[in-house]
């Protein structure tokens, strides 16, 4: 023990630790944040490059360059990748960036479990991508892994479904953490409605999180017993079900879809302020909406199974259920367009990253009150107007949100302007790219293509060229954001410690770039 | 860095997290190659394990060092209370899994499979079932049953006798817990010790029971969608029966050499709030796996 | 090959543009951009709820976008806008809770009637089991004593791109199924496998079949025509390559189709 105090002694302020072992074994909440951050762009990457695989392929009919088997691979872990690898890490990463510098505390409520979290993240990244190297190949029957089908592939669906594990602990380890922090660690007078919006639905987020990720859990355990120990949950040989995983599976899927997107909502309601220079409208109804979708998205999982066979009244039930998520959800869209309504508005990128966002995750949430109809839904369910929706919903909700909450809170992290006219470029080329990739493949799900399919009849083949064009350009454009954020961080103005304008919040009170230890004497919120 | 950051602990980098993470991922691969009969399997497997159990005693030993040492205050105090809350609840979805699969079976796919004249004829259904090509029930511990038939562990045996073990240790926790606040040592670690044995003994029984019911009932994880559940329910209630067992022992060495204080115990709390939910658990099992 | 779509594509997208704007409805599907059009009450109940939630959704995007834009144009620093300061207003929130309320509601009444009459498998003139398996479809008439087995006819030559691909490549099958038109058949769906959907686009809406399990619906063809379709859930490696075809024909055809399966059966 003594050695360790005298260690504490000579440690300062911002005595930064050096090298590799700064990054494996820190317990700063900024570190951790970073970390976070370049793993999920990292597997953004990957995954995108795995998106290109099947846009290669789909760009004509016929079987040019992969197999389906290899094909429905790329669908499968594509989805897990940017799902669990991607949009969920690069959201944790934003909050051990930022809700202790909002809420005002030291740093996480639990640092060397926040350093667990993050590092249980490329050792099931490894299982999962390292899955496809495996004899057989790696899991080929969607992120949704229903059996049968799930029972029948080899090795490589094992070492998913202990990924799916890993991840799920990093996720729950993840969340408890930043609960514990939001309730435990804010400074004095930051009461919860005083939170900033972002503070408010990642604690919403992480409820959700800690309800739904050993749901999963439970049920890849179940299809982990079923493909080896003989048991048939799955099986109605046995008395088991095939369907009985699909309700598991969605109960814990649907929330997760909000899990994707409930902190992006966060990050639009700090960016479309500050650029409007008017404070946020209608917070309390924003919590409140936010609070209402998290405990509906408890009782619509089904409507991910429409065509399953359920009884009438469940279909109802259901299709009911789901109707009505479009009410907070649409509170949440008319308060930033209220917010934006008689302005002072500028549109640097983070603006036009956060009002793209919400446009197009409008287009997704309007889809997706087209599917909630039932009957209709029979017509849209599994073909490419799903594609296009969940696309619509995550990439530009969630994704678009991100990119601009980069370039938002960067300055403040760096200490460096980013170069505005890149990230204007990336900002139109993502967009645009973006809508020639997934607005066509609305039309061909109208049109009756199925998705998870690697050859299609020769109608389709016109949108599916578009869509392969737009999706290499989308790909491609990200390259542009590397440059931006790795010139950011290197050189760059400097930036101001209040960065914008309308900024608001503790954090824009912290000195540009935040020191490596901030409010280690909590400040008072008046 | 510790401590003189202000008053709220901030520990130091530590290595074992990523150690852990790195054991996590040597077991799963282990496990995997194992269930393939790929060579090195076992040994990547345990090379997995030995690298948690190391940390744990690594870890835990120097948090529960930094504890005895006066670094937590007491909003530490309760960032570790909202953590192992936080943590039983993840807990109680991940049972709620497994009873949701025990549930889905018996109000919907049994039914559902009996009422089925076109696929399944003569097929009637009711619980325990194996399911249509499964083996025949043929009621409670009806021993040495015949090929194509099995039986199932009855209520009011060894399991009534594992629910009282279990609830008994959940009183005597919480009289231990009562001696540790008023300073009385010697109390403290006698009803804790006689909680760690009705622990073990709980393990015990179970065993027991499931070598019966391999051996002589019949009751396998194969025996259908009932052998599943029932394995899957009350199996992962023993490892967490297991879990929670070896966490009491290593909190009653910790009293022995005198640690926690009426005022500062939280490792005593969190091992004790997770007995209770093992025991909570275990009443919603034998309700509804082995009385309903 | 890719050079003619590509060129089919540029003058292609004009007429879709046109079409996007100004030609509501059937016209679209003509270019791919709509539903097919339905041959059976639930496919004509589906295309019109699609049709009608489809204008809904988008006066609701074009109010949002024109709000939005305004705002964009308008309000702005640049024409030296000072911003205001209001930043709550019960009315409004109770105005944009109210209204999506009522216009879910709208949607709800005709959906359920819908939804009601699609899971009314009875009164039906005849059952016809369906099992999916690993890669094909097994047709069971079990009121007619017929049975068989139909699976992909395109050659694997224009497949691998060794061969033109024909008028209907990926959507032919060896042996088409036959149903009467103005009948109501029951299908009973399963699965000898994984699971698997049967879906004929303008047949109506599509339904999983579970080894183990029954699911039911129901088809009423309105027109005799040749219909395609697809299996639409993920069923391993070929997933892509089980069609369906269906033949729509009188009565008297369909007897005449019967009663040659029944001679030709092995049996």
């Amino acid at each position: 023990m003594s050695e360790e105090i005298t260690a504490v002694a000579d440690h300062h302020h911002d005595d930064i630790p050096k090298g590799l072992s700064r990054w494996l074994f820190t317990t700063n909440h900024k570190d951790i944040g970073t970390l976070y951050l370049w793993f999920s762009f990292m597997m953004f990457i990957i995954g995108g490059a795995m998106a290109l695989v099947i846009r290669a392929e789909l760009f004509q009919p016929g079987l040019q360059l992969v197999n389906p088997h290899f094909f429905n691979q790329m669908t499968t872990v594509h989805a897990l990748v940017m799902i669990f690898g991607a949009v969920m890490p690069g959201f944790v990463g934003f909050a051990n960036w930022l809700v202790p510098l909002m809420i005002g505390a030291p740093d996480m409520a639990l640092p060397r479990m926040n350093n667990w979290s993050f590092w249980l993240l490329p050792f099931a990244g490894m299982l999962l991508i390292g899955s496809l190297f495996v004899p057989g190949g790696g899991p080929a029957a969607g992120w949704t892994i229903y059996p049968p089908l799930s029972i029948q592939t080899g090795m490589g669906m094992d070492l998913t479904i202990f990924a799916i594990h890993i991840l799920g602990m990093s996720s729950i380890l993840g969340s408890i953490n930043i609960i514990a922090t939001i309730l435990n660690m804010r400074a004095p007078g930051m009461t919860l409605m005083k939170m900033p919006l972002f503070v408010w639905t990642w604690m919403i987020t992480a409820f959700l999180l800690l309800a739904a990720m050993p749901v999963l859990a439970g049920a890849v355990t179940m299809l982990l017993t079923d493909r080896h120990f003989g048991t048939h949950f799955f099986d109605a040989a046995g008395g088991g079900d095939p369907l009985m995983f699909q309700h598991i599976f969605w109960f814990f899927g649907h929330p997760e879809v909000y899990i994707l997107i409930l902190p992006a909502f966060g990050m639009i309601s700090a960016i479309i302020p500050t650029f409007a220079r008017k404070p946020l409208f209608g917070y309390t109804s924003m919590v409140f909406a936010t609070a209402s979708i998290a405990f509906l998205s408890f009782i619509v999982w089904a409507h991910h199974m429409y065509t399953v066979g359920m009884p009438l009244s469940g279909e109802l039930f259901f299709m009911y259920a789901t109707m009505l998520i479009a009410i907070p959800t649409g509170v949440k869209i008319f308060n930033w367009l209220a917010t934006m309504w008689r302005g002072s508005m500028t549109f640097e990128t983070p603006m036009l990253y956060a009002i793209s966002a919400v446009a197009l995750f409008t287009v997704g949430g309007l889809t997706g009150v087209m599917m909630a109809i039932t009957p209709a839904d029979f017509q849209y369910h599994d073909t490419y107007f799903i594609v296009a929706h969940f696309h619509y919903v995550i990439f530009c909700g969630s994704v678009l949100s991100m990119f601009g909450a980069v370039y938002f809170w960067l300055p403040k992290w760096t200490g460096h302007m980013y170069n505005e006219t890149l990230g204007k470029w990336h900002f139109w080329l993502t967009v645009i790219a973006f809508n020639v990739t997934f607005f066509p493949q609305h039309f061909l799900g109208f049109a009756g293509m199925p998705r998870r399919i690697p050859d299609y009849a020769q109608q389709f083949t016109e949108f599916n060229m578009v869509s392969s064009i737009g999706a290499f350009v989308l790909g491609f454009s990200q390259i542009l954001l590397l440059i931006n954020v790795v010139r950011t961080i290197k050189a760059g103005q400097p930036a101001s410690d209040q960065v914008w304008e309308g900024a608001e919040g503790l954090e824009w009170t912290l000195p540009s770039p935040t020191p490596y230890h901030t409010f280690v004497t909590p400040p008072k919120v008046s | 860095m510790s401590g003189d950051h202000g008053t709220y602990y901030l520990p130091d980098p530590t290595k074992w997290p990523v150690i852990t993470s790195m054991g996590l991922f040597l077991l799963a691969l282990g496990f995997t190659l194992n269930i393939h009969s790929v060579a090195p399997g076992p040994w990547v497997m345990l090379v997995g394990a030995l690298v948690i159990v190391v940390m744990m005693f690594s870890w835990f030993g120097q948090v529960a060092g930094e504890s005895e040492a006066g670094r937590y205050g007491h909003q530490v105090d309760t960032s570790f209370r909202m953590g192992m809350g936080w943590f039983i609840f993840s807990e109680v979805m991940f049972f709620a899994a497994f009873f949701g699969a025990l549930f889905y079976a018996r109000i919907f796919s049994v039914p559902w499979l009996a009422g089925d004249e076109v696929l399944w004829p003569g097929y009637e259904g009711g619980w325990p079932t194996a399911g249509p090509t499964g083996a025949n029930y043929i009621g409670p511990d009806a021993h040495e049953p015949a090929a194509g038939q099995f039986s199932s562990i009855g209520a009011l045996g060894v399991p009534l006798l594992n629910t009282v073990l279990l609830l008994a240790s959940s009183v005597t926790v919480t009289i231990a817990h009562w001696a540790l606040k008023a300073q009385q040592r010697g109390r403290l670690a006698f009803w804790l010790l006689v909680s760690v044995v009705l622990g073990f003994a709980f393990l015990y029984f179970q065993v027991g029971e499931y070598m019966e019911a391999y051996q002589h009932l019949g009751l396998t994880l194969g025996s259908g969608v009932y052998g599943a559940t029932f394995f899957m329910l009350t199996g992962f209630h023993g490892f967490h029966v297991t879990v929670g067992a070896i966490t009491l022992t290593v909190i009653l060495v910790r009293c022995l050499r005198g640690h926690f204080s009426p005022d500062n115990h939280f490792g005593f709390e969190g091992a004790a709030w997770y007995w209770h939910f093992v025991d909570t658990v275990w009443v919603g099992l034998f309700i509804f796996v082995y009385i309903l | 090959m890719i050079h003619s779509r590509l060129r089919r594509l540029i003058s292609w997208m004009p007429r879709a543009l046109v079409g996007l704007l100004v030609t509501p409805g059937v016209a679209l599907a003509e270019w791919g951009l709509n539903f097919p059009r339905p041959v059976s009450p639930i496919a004509q109940e589906q295309y019109d709820l699609h049709m009608l939630i489809t204008w809904i959704v988008t006066v609701i995007f074009i109010i949002v976008f024109g709000i939005m834009f305004y705002s964009i144009i308008n309000h702005r620093k640049s024409k030296g806008v000072k911003a205001a300061q209001f930043s709550h207003s019960t009315k409004a929130e109770v105005i944009w809770t109210v209204i999506p309320t009522l216009i879910l509601l709208g949607m709800a009444i005709p959906s359920t009637k819908a939804l009601i009459m699609m899971e009314d498998t009875t009164e039906s003139n005849m059952t016809i089991k369906v099992s999916g398996f690993q890669w094909g479809w097994h047709y069971e008439y079990l009121d007619h004593g017929i049975e068989f087995y139909s699976k992909l006819s395109t050659p694997r030559a224009q497949i691998k791109g060794e061969e033109p691909k024909g008028e209907h490549y990926l959507l032919e099958v060896d042996k088409h199924m036959a149903l009467p038109v103005g009948q109501k058949v029951r299908f009973l769906i399963t699965s000898h496998d994984v699971i698997h959907a049967w879906w004929v686009p303008q047949l109506g809406g599509k339904k999983d079949g579970f080894p183990g399990f029954i699911n039911e619906f129901w088809i009423k063809p309105t027109e005799v025509g040749t219909y395609r379709g697809q299996c639409s859930e993920l069923c391993g490696k070929d997933h892509g390559f089980m069609p369906i075809v269906v033949d729509t024909m009188e009565q008297v055809d369909f007897d005449a189709w019967v009663a040659k399966q029944k001679s030709a059966a092995p049996s």
